[in-house]
């Protein structure tokens, strides 16, 4: 069977958080009419709470090197950029550059340093391309999408590098749908586990032995963007890129975990869109503006303001970007799912 | 190319041809969606999300400017979702843009306040988020109000995609993010306005000189005040009064600007005459003269003047010593009009109505000096002047046109042409060619008006002309951005126009807004007609253009008044 074959009928998708399926992106790129082709390696890793790239870089470099010559060589990419965070950067540089090396990729690819100044954003795979080509730092209009107009101007994979290790999986029959799964305490990495992607989140948990004894709620699918949800919603199954974080119910402190989820996203907003530069910072200014009563704190007050759910509607119906539209995700499901639990 | 798909806006069934926006399609069919980041001549960049709009089938708004209709799509510009989410952006973005209203020449038709008004909504209903920002001035010409921005963006994009000169920056991210000029020491302003003229809420502006101008007026009785009037204005200020695009209005003009207490309005088309005739002159002179500089280029651009004393003080011998129109003309009333009428010079002060923004800076200009006096004392674009039209509650879509009457008269055909793109080389052709023929140097002559392979909004227009036997290259710069293949093949051409804004003087960036390549093309058509419309249409045939120049001739004035020379310019310290 082809290699392209191979992936569709293991019905590989995106692991960079939104699940699109791997072939159709593939194939897209490999069927252009276009001679010159990208293959983009997303190791930005930006989102907190998710650290599973970088394991899989630890611990999976020559099986990931060699999904790396897969995908190159099925779209026939004219040179490969691994564009990769900092930190990751620092670490295991020298050790990707003997490894890719030896996959027979000498000479075809650059490690490409995430700037520092880029957050969140800078994991966005278009204001990657922007990034690569010296441009603004900030998602760019779709349609056109990378497949077709990627980097500089043609047609380009980006993949996540879980992804492109699954394809290497696939290609020598091993893929078994697993997939890696971050699993935090509020503050505090508990680690990496590889278990079958279609586990409930308490599955998770309880399989991997980290279901709290205490009342507690969970984010899961980074601890940014991620959806918030209590012990009774976790026959789910894990969303986005794969983290649980664990909270105590009873000693987590509200505001402190309100105000961090708002002022992340005014600090990691590219700017470029009028909901999302706009709305975080006034998202975050409420929060600060409104003073608690004796008959209800800051959090409650928060959760009943016009402003503040009109600007998060807004932010999920019109921003420009998947950043934009995640930013109110957190709050809006903790007040949902969380903050009645909590108060009574 | 037949209409291909049907789509369904608001229950209302549009025609419309395939690769057409949603936006575009609703204005075609007089539905309103606002906008405010888009704008025809740019590129789509659907960042101000207030034209969303509401595709039946899918969750999420999309932006109307941005998406291309799909056959058989139903949408809806005014659905509850689209209501919530264009409503919040719109507040979002009111607060972004410090209320300066009561000088704000955009007021009494603001892109801002009227969404408030049409949607009901409070422009302060967060409070201002960017009190502290900074002004940025760019010499006497043009200011860039961090306060007011709402981060559209469109400055930006004509500064660099279209005029390329890469001037203005976007520094920051985030709410942090702000318009800067750049600190790159080899890039410069060239003043040519085109940010204020893309920027929906005047944030960039024109450096105002209207408060100036009332107090001028305030001297009246004591100061003989004269307003000249620029060609390309005639045919825009109408459309500050919604009036229809490219109607000659110079007569509405002198009514106005006399009603507004001045004493006497000249045009600015008499200046471009005499400037044609210096012009034509100085062409023959260098085509007859082996040693002389050619190509021989156009310098009544302010704009494009800067431009090359700055990035190629080289070319600096090439450029025309013939003035401006708007100098020759100033230069012409405190000289040969000041002696005719028995008024001292320093008793007239002379305002001049231009399309143009680095116009504000040519007059600052120590080397136009005559003696100790400025040519001209003030520059207002056009849209100061609507808007002083308007503060003075002057009905000018009533007002009964009048005429100059003037010892100095209206000028022609060519001179009014300059207003456009080709206008200045098309002028100095005319009258070169006749010269040819007058002259005992032609073998065959073909007397020739129109030259109209210069015309058109092609970026660069290049004919090979043949005026009675003399062979001539020739080049049209319609627009900076365009100006790079040209220089880079100068050899080539024996005459070369250079206009810095898009379409020339009539889509100068002191021009009403909006414009757009389309508006600029009625304006333009204006033009043409009113050349066809006079009995002279060349400056040699204005017999009071000829006579002024030989006065100043016979006068010893010839150079003062007609022509100038060029520096070696370096970055402007901004202010």
């Amino acid at each position: 069977m082809s290699i392209i074959k191979k992936i569709e009928s293991a019905c590989l998708i995106g692991r960079g958080g939104a699940g699109f399926p791997t072939h159709i992106k593939l194939q897209a790129v490999a069927k252009s009419k276009s001679k010159v082709r990208y293959l983009v390696i997303n190791g930005a890793e930006g989102e907190p709470g998710i650290y599973k790239d970088g394991y899989i870089i630890k611990n999976h470099l020559k099986e990931f090197s060699q999904g790396v010559k897969i995908a190159s060589d099925f779209i026939k990419a004219k040179k490969i950029y691994f564009y990769l965070n900092s930190k990751y950067y620092k670490l295991y540089n020298s050790a990707i550059i003997k490894e890719f090396n030896k996959a027979g990729l000498k000479g075809q690819f650059e490690i490409f340093k995430k700037p520092k100044e880029a957050g969140y954003i800078g994991g966005e795979e278009s204001t990657i391309l922007n990034i690569i080509e010296g441009q603004h730092l900030e998602p760019r209009l779709r349609p056109p999408f990378p497949t077709e107009k990627g980097l500089f101007g043609e047609p380009t994979l980006i993949n996540n590098i879980e992804t492109i290790y699954n394809i290497y999986l696939v290609s020598i029959n091993k893929f078994s749908h697993q997939r890696f799964y971050s699993i935090n305490l509020a503050s505090k990495n508990i680690g990496v586990y590889s278990l079958p992607d279609d586990w409930s989140i308490a599955k998770v948990l309880r399989e991997t032995g980290n279901y709290p004894d205490y009342k507690f709620f969970v984010q899961v699918g980074g601890d940014a963007s991620g959806d918030v949800l209590n012990e009774k919603q976790l026959e789910q199954k894990v969303s986005g890129a794969g983290s649980i974080t664990i909270y105590d119910l009873e000693k987590h402190q509200s505001l402190e975990l309100i105000k961090y989820w708002l002022s992340f996203f005014v600090g990691h907003s590219c700017g470029q869109c009028a909901p999302c530069r706009e709305g975080t910072y006034r998202l975050l200014e409420l929060f600060e503006d409104i003073s608690s009563s004796s008959k209800c704190q800051k959090d409650c007050l928060l959760k009943a303001n016009k402003d503040f759910l009109d600007i998060c509607e807004n932010l999920s119906l019109s921003s420009f970007c998947a950043l934009g539209v995640s930013a109110p995700i957190a709050v809006l499901s903790y007040f949902k799912n969380v903050f009645p639990l909590k108060v009574s | 190319m037949n209409k291909k798909i049907k789509i369904k806006i608001d229950g209302k069934e549009c025609l419309a041809y395939s690769g057409q926006t949603i936006l575009e399609i609703a204005r075609e069919n007089k539905i309103f969606i606002p906008s405010l980041c888009y704008h025809p001549d740019l590129e789509i960049k659907a960042n101000c999300r207030v034209c969303v709009v509401e595709v039946k089938g899918c969750n999420k708004l999309m932006t109307s400017c941005s998406v291309i209709a799909e056959n058989g799509i139903e949408v809806f510009t005014n659905s509850e979702k689209v209501q919530k989410a264009r409503n919040t952006n719109l507040k979002l973005i009111f607060s972004e843009h410090l209320e300066k209203c009561d000088g704000c020449t955009l007021k009494f038709d603001c892109t801002l306040l009227n969404l408030a008004k049409r949607y009901n909504l409070k422009i302060n209903h967060f409070k201002d988020r960017k009190v502290d920002r900074k002004i940025y001035k760019f010499a006497n010409t043009v200011e860039v109000d961090g306060s007011q921005c709402i981060d559209c963006r469109n400055c930006v994009d004509v500064c660099s995609n279209v005029q390329k000169i890469n001037y203005l920056e976007i520094r920051g991210k985030g709410v942090k993010q702000e318009i800067v000029p750049t600190k790159n020491k080899n890039i410069d302003c060239i003043y040519c306005g085109q940010c204020t003229l893309h920027c929906p809420v005047a944030s960039a502006q024109e450096k105002y000189d209207w408060p100036e101008l009332e107090k001028i007026l305030a001297q009246k009785g004591k100061k003989t005040l004269i307003a000249i009037i620029a060609p390309s204005t005639r045919m825009a200020i109408g459309e500050e009064f919604g009036l229809p695009y490219g109607q000659n209005n110079s007569g509405k003009m002198v009514a106005a600007l006399k009603k507004l207490g001045f004493d006497q309005v000249m045009d600015v088309v008499f200046g471009a005459d005499v400037t044609t005739l210096v012009e034509a002159e100085e062409l023959l002179e260098r085509l007859g003269n082996k040693k002389a500089k050619l190509p021989l280029i156009t310098s009544c651009c302010p704009a494009w003047v800067k431009y090359l004393e700055f990035y190629r003080p080289d070319l600096i011998p090439h450029l025309t010593s013939s003035r401006s129109p708007q100098i020759h003309l100033g230069g012409i009333i405190k000289t040969y009009w000041a002696q005719k009428k028995n008024i001292k010079p320093e008793d007239i002060i002379v305002v001049s109505i231009m399309p143009c923004t680095a116009k504000k800076f040519e007059i600052s200009r120590p080397e136009l000096k005559i003696g100790k006096l400025k040519p001209i004392d003030k520059v207002l674009t056009v849209r100061e002047l609507a808007f002083m039209i308007k503060k003075n509650n002057i009905d000018f879509k009533k007002i009964k046109p009048e005429k100059s009457n003037d010892l100095i008269n209206d000028g022609s055909g060519a001179g009014l042409i300059y207003g456009a793109s080709g206008g200045v080389m098309e002028s100095a052709l005319r009258t070169a060619h006749h010269a040819i023929c007058d002259s005992s140097k032609a073998k065959i002559c073909n007397s020739r008006l129109e030259f109209k392979e210069v015309r058109g909004s092609k970026g660069v227009k290049e004919a090979k002309l043949n005026l009675s036997g003399n062979k001539l290259n020739v080049a049209v710069v319609n627009g900076i951005g365009n100006i790079k293949d040209v220089l880079d093949n100068l050899s080539r051409y024996d005459y070369i126009e250079v206009m810095a804004c898009p379409g020339g003087c009539i889509g100068g960036g002191g021009q009403p807004i909006p414009s757009s390549v389309e508006i600029v093309a009625k304006r333009t058509a204006g033009l043409y007609q009113g050349d066809k419309k006079v009995k002279i249409r060349t400056a040699h045939d204005n017999k009071g253009a000829v006579e002024v120049v030989n006065w100043l001739k016979e006068n010893k004035l010839g150079h003062k008044v007609l022509h100038t020379n060029y520096k070696k310019r370096l970055k402007d310290k901004i202010n």
